[in-house]
């Protein structure tokens, strides 16, 4: 008598597939595309990222020619945005600073996002290290992260890239802490216990089981931090310690048009409407994010 | 409850001493020299030496850092290097605008965004609602020192009701309390809607209504007080976040407070004020999230700490 040949494990759990089951990455497509806000968020930095994207398609003037007949003009049909103390467009300066402060937040997350997931992975899995990686976060967390960002810029000076690592540096506790929760709650899983049992390598579990697992935490973070990111970057820009002029990051926009608040209100009102648009969109998204990543968090 | 204090206080020192070797460590790595800001850059070696003595700067980084530590313990955080008074003597100077500052901000944060929020979850998924959290999310959303040049620009420039900058008691404090709350008042908002969502589901509240408790009795009494104890925790956590926002609004209206004065002493590398408010800063985040944990227990005797 021969052995009937298992073809896969479901058959031997006789488990039959619902044919109109959908992929989990289509079903939180499908909850996302519902959900008004979390569209509208996505409308938002669609639009800013194409405006970004194509700014020199865009722009009805170089960026940095000056015409000093036109300084401080208001909106108008050949400047739409107005125009700076030194004539130069401003709806052209907003797109290309669009570039800056989009990247700013994508570069802080990115940072954040690797170094606090790592740490935080370590922290959860390898219990002899947590404690002390997490007196280092709760360190970190006792100082408000902005002040933590304005002395990391006093230390590595000013500009704009020491002002992305400041942020990022400020922002990976945060990470750390949601990381560390939810591998704290996986590893204790039934899926990854018996992992353990068969011999699976520390690393494996981390990046076949654990990773996958707290993927949606992690989205959800990352999508808040990023409008919490290009906030932080443009007050650092604000107060002089992170792009510095003529960049036209829109912090350093709003900035240079404090001086001139009185007479050009255009100069101030556009691109810190900007910067509170795309922060907006994130917020928007990523509250969407989390509805439909994880149902049981919905307000 | 105080065994619970106990470990809870043992925890913050241990924090604070961590805090206190970061901030010594990050503020000696800033550059520049103190020494040659003060004397100028034409100082003789002699003078340069003479002043690096008095301000223990020549002995190493290691024993700065303990006799720092030991004044610290008895309450002598250092001489500033640019105005010669104590630390102390500074952040007692500049704390009552800063004090001021986010007394009013929190007060107008917390009845702004508690209203907001209970207009939201009683009016769920109605337009009141959605407009209600959509004002929250602009709040959170805009940044501080635009919203703050904003308000300049309508109530200062257009219609001259209050001072654009400098601090001339309660009545210039006005705009920068708005500034700051409205950040506040948007987290505020979002936690007090979720949280009153799951109280006016209960079976309690069902009951009272059904019995037909006044509606104004049944939010404010019933379901708020249950539904304040997360918001309590927001708003222990937004004192940390007027902290740091402190420090943009008191620039932009020029108010002479403590956030002002971290951005002087960081551009003047005035080491000694640096630590000392950034300890403090520190220091007050720990003690009101400690005093949020305390008030968990009055406003829920449920709540037991081991």
């Amino acid at each position: 008598m021969t052995t009937p040949q298992i073809e896969h494990p479901k058959e031997l759990l006789m488990i039959e597939e619902d044919p109109k089951s959908k992929p989990y990455f289509i079903n939180v497509l499908i909850r996302l595309s519902k959900n008004k806000s979390a569209l509208l968020g996505a409308a938002i930095l669609l639009l800013f990222t194409i405006a970004s994207v194509f700014a020199p398609l865009l722009a009805t003037h170089p960026i940095n020619e000056m015409n000093y007949g036109e300084s401080l003009a208001g909106p108008s049909s050949s400047h739409f945005l107005g125009t700076d103390e030194f004539g130069r467009d401003l709806f052209s300066r907003i797109l290309y600073g669009g570039r800056v402060s989009l990247l700013m937040g994508l570069v802080v997350v990115s940072i954040a996002g690797t170094v606090g997931v790592l740490l935080g992975v370590i922290a959860g899995y390898f219990r002899k290290i947590d404690i002390f990686i997490m007196q280092c976060v709760d360190v970190l967390l006792a100082l408000p992260s902005l002040l933590l960002a304005i002395v990391i810029v006093a230390i590595l000076g000013v500009g704009l890239t020491n002002a992305m690592i400041a942020v990022a540096i400020a922002v990976i506790p945060s990470f750390v802490r949601v990381v560390r929760g939810s591998v704290l709650s996986v590893r204790e899983s039934e899926y990854v216990e018996a992992a353990r049992a068969l011999g699976v390598k520390n690393h494996k579990i981390i990046f076949k089981h654990i990773l996958p697992n707290i993927a949606s935490p992690i989205i959800i973070l990352a999508t808040l931090e990023f409008g919490s990111a290009i906030l932080a970057a443009a007050s650092l820009s604000f107060l002089g310690l992170g792009a510095q002029p003529p960049n036209p990051e829109w912090g350093a926009l709003v900035y240079v048009g404090k001086s001139f608040l009185s007479q050009a209100w255009w100069m101030t009102v556009f691109p810190g409407l900007c910067i509170m648009l795309v922060v907006l969109g994130f917020n928007l998204l990523g509250d969407g994010l989390r509805d439909a990543l994880d149902p049981r968090l919905k307000l | 409850m105080s065994s619970y204090l106990l470990k809870r206080v043992s925890s913050m020192a241990l924090t604070l001493f961590g805090v206190s070797i970061i901030v010594f460590l990050m503020v000696h790595l800033i550059p520049g020299d103190p020494v040659t800001y003060i004397l100028g850059d034409f100082a003789t070696e002699d003078a340069v030496n003479k002043l690096e003595a008095q301000l223990g700067l020549d002995q190493p980084l290691l024993m700065q850092y303990f006799s720092y530590i030991l004044g610290a313990l008895q309450g002598d955080l250092g001489t500033s290097y640019i105005t010669g008074y104590t630390v102390w003597e500074e952040i007692l100077n500049r704390i009552p605008v800063t004090a001021q500052l986010a007394l009013y901000s929190v007060i107008l944060g917390t009845v702004f965004g508690v209203l907001l929020g209970v207009l939201a979850a009683v009016k769920q998924n109605t337009i009141f609602d959605r407009l209600a959290m959509m004002i929250a999310l602009v709040g959170i959303s805009a940044p501080g020192f635009w919203i703050a040049l904003f308000l300049i620009l309508i109530f200062s420039f257009q219609f001259g009701w209050f001072p654009i900058s400098g601090y001339d008691g309660i009545y210039s404090l006005i705009l920068p309390s708005v500034t700051l709350a409205l950040g506040s008042a948007g987290n505020i908002a979002r936690m007090t809607r979720s949280s009153m969502l799951e109280v006016i589901r209960q079976d309690y509240i069902r009951t009272a209504h059904a019995k037909g408790a006044n509606m104004y009795r049944l939010i404010f009494k019933h379901s708020l007080q249950n539904a304040m104890i997360p918001v309590v925790t927001l708003i222990g956590l937004q004192f940390g976040y007027l902290l740091a926002g402190a420090v943009v609004t008191e620039t932009v209206f020029a108010l002479p407070g403590i956030g002002n004065l971290i951005i002087d002493s960081i551009s003047t590398r005035d080491i000694p004020t640096v630590q000392g408010l950034i300890l403090f800063i520190a220091l007050t985040f720990i003690v009101v999230n400690l005093l949020v944990d305390v008030v968990y227990t009055m406003l829920d005797p449920r709540i037991k700490y081991e």
